[in-house]
């Protein structure tokens, strides 16, 4: 079973969002870094670039193929995280930590409502909240 | 995917967790849960199991036989020892590439020659064409399975479970290219020290009703040593890196072994389908050529365009990243004067250029006698 951190929102899409304030770091699930597989070259937009939700802001590429990443929520790129573009397999092993991906200004706190909850996302990736014990 | 067809290893792949996909008709593993990184990297430290049944076994008999495949094959197969193996291609009258191959002489007047899966149709009726009365040409690609054990603890694991027809040969006292018949894991094999990997390595034929038990065994004599089961990826990035040809990919009916960089295997000095317009093609000089390129900032992919500051002149017909050498790594076609190793060139990835150089190939090479 994929992890899939109780206190992070998600896309469809598979990317996840921790919101801390007016900032929302974005990174990909471990469910998308499973079904990529090794993660060799990661392109992420530059500070200062803007993203709209549901469009691509780069792109994660593995040994076999390119996938677009799309951005969860628009605003301003405040920060994007250049050990994930030195070291690309930090995506594969740590997704949730420096496997981050960008960090973005909020434009709209409005679009978190388009965001899945953490069981919305289990059910979306098949795995549903089987942890009923927990 | 109710039309594709199963290897004999089917189950094997399905039990070890396997991710299949379509291949050249059949159902084949692209990646174990291993992950395609660490499948490459077994292979070029440890060893590494791979099904090859998909692909095509033709079994030539008859006296006659060798100067037959001689002729329609562009290396030298008339001077072939027996127990050797030389690596060719078919080519058309156009001169250019029908299919790439191994022929391996059995016998005096035996021969076997492995083709890709994607061509046996092709290749039956091609070679049907052009071989004489007299010689028995028997496909056995269906009934025939092939598992190629590769890197440099491939000879001890393999000879481990096989005992060579003839007492003083042995599996580690085998050539390079040399080929034997021998009992793997019980069973009548065709054994040879063949490759698609750029390591040490062999390839064992077997019926299909024993490629089960040869496909295990093998694993489990590997296991203390380290052998795991190698998926299509890693297979593609492990023959990049050493630069062998992708039939379909970086070769086709398109293109001919001169521009392919192949003109090594085309011994022009014989007569074999295509030879003259080879022959001719080596004098005007390629227009263009296979080049390898390192890129920097992007993964290069089959079919991206190669640039010239801003212009197209190129494409490029296999890329990856290679795990071994870190490195970003692709061969395309380039006029022939872009070809130089150091021209700066650019691949269009996403609609930007990503500069990429002429590299020399092949990308990888193992360091032998270590």
């Amino acid at each position: 079973m994929s992890s899939v951190p109780d206190d992070l929102r998600y896309s469809k899409e598979h990317e996840w969002v921790r919101v801390d304030g007016e900032t929302a770091t974005v990174g990909i699930t471990a469910f998308a870094q499973e079904q990529l597989g090794d993660v060799v070259f990661v392109e992420l937009p530059e500070k200062g670039a803007r993203v709209r939700q549901h469009s691509s802001l780069g792109v994660v590429e593995s040994v076999k193929a390119a996938s677009d990443v799309y951005a969860p929520l628009s605003g301003e790129v405040l920060e994007r995280n250049v050990k994930v573009i030195e070291s690309p397999e930090l995506v594969n092993s740590q997704p949730y930590g420096d496997g981050w991906m960008i960090k973005v200004r909020l434009a709209d706190k409005g679009e978190l409502a388009a965001l899945l909850s953490p069981d919305d996302y289990r059910s979306h990736i098949g795995e549903g909240s089987a942890a009923a014990g927990d | 995917m109710t039309d594709l067809q199963h290897t004999p290893l089917y189950d094997e792949h399905v039990r070890a967790g396997g991710k299949m996909v379509e291949f050249a008709g059949y159902e084949m593993p692209i990646q174990y849960p291993t992950g395609i990184v660490a499948e490459h990297r077994a292979v070029r430290t440890n060893a590494g199991l791979f099904d090859l049944s998909h692909m095509g076994e033709f079994f030539f008999a008859g006296e006659g036989a060798g100067a037959a495949i001689d002729g329609m094959v562009s290396s030298d197969i008339a001077g072939l020892p027996v127990g050797q193996a030389r690596y060719g291609l078919l080519t058309n009258e156009r001169g250019t590439i029908v299919d790439d191959l191994i022929v391996y002489r059995l016998a005096d007047d035996e021969y076997l020659m492995v083709v890709n899966a994607a061509n046996i149709a092709k290749d039956h009726a091609h070679v049907q064409v052009h071989l004489p009365p007299g010689v028995g040409l028997d496909d056995r690609s269906a009934e025939t399975a092939l598992i190629a054990i590769q890197g440099p603890r491939a000879a001890t694991i393999l000879s481990s479970v096989t005992d060579l027809e003839v007492r003083e040969q042995s599996i580690e006292g085998l050539p390079p290219f040399g080929v034997t018949r021998a009992r793997v894991a019980g069973s009548r094999a065709i054994v040879a020290r063949t490759g698609y990997t750029g390591e040490d390595g062999f390839e064992v034929f077997v019926d299909n009703d024993r490629a089960a038990q040869v496909w295990s065994r093998l694993l489990a004599a590997g296991g203390s040593t380290g052998i795991i089961p190698i998926g299509l990826g890693a297979r593609d990035t492990l023959r990049l890196e050493a630069r062998f040809s992708l039939y379909g990919n970086d070769i086709d009916e398109t293109t001919d072994p001169i521009e392919a960089g192949l003109g090594w295997t085309t011994k022009l000095d014989k007569p074999f389908v295509g030879r003259d317009a080879i022959a001719a093609a080596k004098e005007r000089g390629p227009a263009r050529r296979i080049a390898g390129l390192e890129v920097t900032g992007g993964v290069a992919r089959h079919g991206h365009a190669v640039t010239k500051d801003g212009a197209v002149v190129g494409t490029v017909t296999s890329g990856t990243f290679g795990p071994t050498v870190q490195k970003n790594i692709a061969l395309a076609y380039v006029p022939t004067e872009l070809a130089k190793v150091g021209t700066a060139l650019g691949v269009r990835i996403r609609g930007r250029d990503i500069p990429a150089k002429v590299v020399k190939t092949p990308f990888y090479k193992r360091e032998v006698g270590t």
